[in-house]
């Protein structure tokens, strides 16, 4: 932690030559809230590696409102209690300025208190399952219905499945996320006993009985698909185990939303060939912004093996919007810069622009991939356009009729169309 | 006349000019359209019965069918990023390499390559490689395609291997079943598909439960039940396996402990850890010959195994004269030392191997699975379960048949007597612990195919290891092998009704229950040296 320090200061020393003479300049502190050990190592280290890497390049343009940008790293360790503490450590003790962090939603809740009582901001990049919208905290990963309903429809009317197998981890993402999947194919016909919700714990290695019950239920010659929630390094034994009782992705799919081109990296990807997973960016995507992004990721990176994937993205959109917003509100005040922060549009690395809405989420692309042999997804759907993530899901009776506006003078995020009343604030 | 003969000539060659010329078309439209007109085009492409179509739609299932950008010539390339080579889609000619984004893949989808597989099959049944036309009989069952009828009576006609015979003759009738053949060909059909593996019978039949005939919608329910019986029975014979596996994992976890806590009465926190190294040094042997002897992969296991259980073992007897050996006697400051122990090895390895988890890939033998009965088997859990017992066995031998083990019972049984003997106490305690060490690091060496090898990994295992040992009695190996299959059968049954969570909150409940009752476990130490 201390070499990262001194790598930043380090990074920061030339930006200094660029500002007058005799100029006092204090750095911009950004946090990074990732965990570099514990179950979601395999999915969160790369994305301390990026906010390094952006904050770098940022720097070699100048910084920040004429000051240098010095990122300041923490481990919380996939202990979501850390979380909430070393948050607190980040805004009072250091004086970070924003965080950049979090990826289970158990993480993101076991934080948001903190972010609230001490007004500072979030940007949380990975896809969710929605029911919240924080005015501390940005969303820029994927709300339900710009990855998980997209999925769905996708699986019903490309392959044409009818019987749905729902694994998930057993935390509030996968749990919630389920609950909205259920909603919609219930409403879209599918029969009850046609759906099957299964819950494991994080780590969960012992996936014989699960991938047998999987067989059964698929095995009555309607066409089957597994949505899996299946979160951090319980996904590798579980994809070894559907190889290894001989279910090929032709005869059960499984579209995953937490496995992307990291994930895939550690694992032989020779038996997941043809299994599926949606997000907004896949790093195969050929667009000049996305070579660039993969190019200077590389050099910062020193490893031309090393892959980018979505929420790295998310990153990159989340990052330059922070930047455009400070710059717009002329300081890094956390109420100005939020103010400043809606409408906000930077491009993405798919040929888009994205741009933050009102809600605190943002317009993204939504494409289903298919896992190739060399680990990186081929893209074989895809919508026409951008999409802007709807964290109410208009699928469950009790969130339908709310919405989200955090502009003056509503400034609500769960506004209740029906009686006219604001939720107020709730995790 | 010359006219008249030129005209028959010509009516000769245009069937076999326009059958060159139709798959030429035909693979010039394949990249065109979204993936349901490619799948028609598959399909004409496999109705047509020319022989060049196989190797052209066994190009486009790998993903390597492309379209050169500058002329539109279809072309397969392979190889690795950076060192693509070309050839002609249909003769297969080399074209010299491939430069980089001059070509551009012909994308396919899973239900596109189903409908690849369907229409290789029906161009493969004459195949002179038997796995080939035993596929394509597999394939034609799958996705019956009632044109198929013709060339699937006709390749039965020809066959002469006996499998590929009955294949070919239950993707025949399931074929037969799509068309209005007459009922007792019908009913025939019915009886040669339930001889095949019943999950297969119940996928293929459940279409014809409603058939107009009463007869045949009769046989087909009968048969679906039949079927379904059987499946009954080997779910439950399944329940029993996947808990023996468990019970197998379990086993190897805690036999280590077993011995170190049993034997010696000495609380070791740090025994996941060396589960863990075990699994580390697979990874670490794995990684050597990946550099220096690839053909070497499929030993590496057996490379790997004797390797983790001296490295382990010599870690154990490290710990043992370094830390344990001063606190004999005082349990809780032997746990807690031993927990200090657990964290320095993980962030050891954290920091010498990286936080993130680390790949460690199954040799050829441990891969895959096996049929029996209705169950299918993973070599891996297979392999393991055999490990785990010979692992046990050894152990029973090395206690009850060598001076070893004599001097090991005779230190648990009377410490101060076997001194009197003239055994050397230290020395048997650094050995006994180096060995529980050295088991561990066997169990890593087996895990490390199963779960993912990480310096988490010993947390996973280190309260199932205390609750096997705690459940069948300290100091008896016996009481660890019933304990540890027991508990692994009971969880594999509970979890189809609670799922994996409940199942494990089960397990912990009913141990604390059993505890209650007798508190020695399920085989205690019995004799005047347990009760000191």
């Amino acid at each position: 932690m201390i070499k990262r320090h001194l790598v930043a200061a380090a990074l920061a020393t030339p930006a200094l030559g660029l500002l007058p003479a005799g100029a006092q300049v204090e750095p911009i502190k950004v946090g990074v809230l990732h965990s570099l050990s514990g179950t979601m190592a395999i999915s969160e280290t790369t994305l301390r590696d990026v906010m390094l890497m952006l904050i770098e390049e940022q720097n070699r343009k100048g910084g920040v409102l004429g000051r240098p940008l010095e990122a300041v790293v923490v481990d919380p360790a996939s202990d979501w209690p850390l979380f909430a503490e070393l948050s607190r450590e980040l805004i009072e003790g250091q004086g970070v300025s924003v965080v950049f962090g979090c990826w289970t939603s158990v993480s993101r809740k076991a934080v948001l208190p903190v972010f609230e009582e001490l007004n500072s901001i979030l940007f949380y990049p990975v896809q969710y399952e929605g029911q919240e919208s924080q005015r501390n905290v940005f969303y820029t990963g994927a709300a339900p219905n710009q990855q998980a309903i997209p999925a769905v429809d996708y699986l019903m009317n490309e392959e044409g499945v009818e019987r749905w197998y729902l694994a998930g981890t057993d935390y509030v993402y996968p749990r919630t996320t389920n609950q909205i999947l259920e909603r919609y194919l219930l409403d879209a016909g599918v029969a009850p006993e046609d759906i099957i919700i299964n819950y494991t714990p994080f780590s969960h290695s012992d996936w014989q009985t699960i991938v047998a019950e999987i067989a059964a239920f698929g095995g009555t010659g309607r066409k089957t698909a597994v949505v899996s929630t299946i979160n951090g390094d319980a996904n590798v034994p579980f994809y070894n185990e559907l190889a290894a009782q001989g279910i090929s992705a032709e005869d059960i799919p499984v579209v995953a939303f937490s496995v992307g081109e990291e994930e895939l990296a550690g694992i032989d990807t020779g038996p997941l060939v043809g299994h599926l997973a949606a997000w907004n960016y896949f790093m195969s995507i050929d667009t000049p912004e996305n070579e660039e992004f993969i190019a200077t990721w590389h050099e910062f990176i020193g490893d031309p093996n090393r892959v980018t994937n979505d929420p790295m993205e998310a990153h990159y959109i989340g990052f330059n919007m922070w930047v455009k917003a400070v710059e717009a509100a002329g300081t890094t005040d956390t109420d100005a810069v939020i103010a400043a922060m809606h409408g906000v549009a930077v491009p993405n690395l798919t040929g888009g622009l994205s741009s933050m809405g009102v809600n605190h989420h943002i317009t993204k692309p939504v494409f289903i991939g298919e896992i190739q042999a060399d680990g990186q997804f081929e893209v074989v759907w895809e919508t026409p356009g951008l999409v802007l993530g709807d964290e109410w899901s208009d699928h469950l009776p009790e969130s339908a009729p709310l919405i989200s506006n955090w502009r003056a003078p509503m400034e609500c995020g769960n506004f209740n169309t029906e009686t006219n009343t604001c939720g107020g604030s709730q995790y | 006349m010359l006219l008249r003969l030129l005209v028959l000539l010509a009516a000769l060659c245009a069937p076999v000019l326009s059958h060159a010329q139709n798959l030429e078309e035909l693979i010039q439209r394949l990249p065109d359209g979204g993936f349901g007109e490619r799948a028609q085009v598959v399909t004409e492409i496999g109705r047509l019965g020319d022989p060049r179509g196989a190797y052209v739609l066994e190009t486009l299932l790998e993903g390597e069918l492309h379209q050169r950008n500058a002329d539109g010539l279809m072309m397969r390339v392979t190889g690795r990023r950076g060192s693509e080579q070309g050839f002609d889609a249909l003769t297969a000619e080399p074209l010299g390499p491939v430069a980089a984004r001059t070509t551009t893949p012909v994308r396919v989808n899973n239900a596109l390559r189903r409908t690849i597989r369907t229409s290789m099959g029906v161009l493969t049944l004459r195949h002179p490689d038997p796995a080939r036309r035993a596929a394509a009989a597999e394939a034609a069952f799958r996705t019956p395609d009632a044109e198929q009828l013709e060339p699937l009576t006709e390749a039965l006609a020809g066959e002469t291997d006996p499998a590929i015979r009955r294949a070919l003759a239950q993707a025949r009738a399931v074929t037969l079943l799509l068309t209005d053949a007459p009922l007792a060909e019908r009913l025939a059909a019915v009886d040669i598909i339930a001889e095949r593996r019943a999950r297969t019978v119940v996928a293929a039949l459940t279409p014809y439960r409603a058939a107009p005939e009463p007869e045949l919608a009769e046989k087909v329910a009968e048969t679906i039940a039949a079927a379904e019986r059987r499946l009954a029975f080997w779910g439950a014979a399944q329940n029993v396996w996947f808990g023996l596996s468990l019970g197998s994992v379990l086993l190897l976890a805690a036999v280590g402990l077993a011995i170190t806590f049993g034997v010696m009465g000495v609380i070791n926190l740090a025994h996941g850890e060396l589960i863990m190294l075990g699994a580390y040094t697979t990874f670490f042997v794995q990684q050597t010959i990946r550099t220096h002897a690839p053909e070497l992969f499929d030993w590496s296991l057996l490379i790997a195994a004797p390797l983790a259980f001296v490295v382990v073992g010599a870690v154990g007897v490290a710990i043992e004269r370094g830390v344990v050996r001063h606190l004999y006697g005082r349990a809780l400051e032997t746990l807690l030392a031993t927990w200090g122990i657990s964290l320095i090895l993980q962030q050891a390895v954290r920091m010498i191997f990286g936080p993130t988890n680390r790949e460690v890939g199954n040799p050829s033998w441990m891969s895959g699975s096996f049929a029996f009965g209705e169950m299918t088997v993973t070599w891996a859990r297979f392999n393991i379960v055999i490990f785990s017992l010979a692992v046990f066995v050894g152990l029973l031998l090395l206690l009850r048949y060598t001076r070893f083990g004599l001097t090991m019972r005779a230190v648990t049984q009377n410490r101060a007597m076997a001194a009197n003997m003239g055994v050397r106490t230290g020395w048997v305690d650094a050995m006994t612990f180096g060995l529980g060490a050295g088991i561990a690091g066997l169990a890593g060496v087996a895990l490390s195919q199963i779960d993912n090898v990480s310096p988490n990994l010993g947390q996973s295992y280190i309260i199932d290891s205390f609750l096997v040992v705690v459940f069948g009695g300290a100091g008896n190996l016996w009481g660890t092998l019933a304990a540890a299959f027991s508990l692994g059968v009971i969880n594999k049954f509970i979890e189809p009704w609670t799922g994996a969570v409940l199942a494990k909150i089960v397990i912990l409940i009913f141990v604390i229950l059993f505890i209650q009752k007798r508190p020695r476990g399920l085989f205690p130490q019995r004799g005047r040296a347990a009760e000191a």
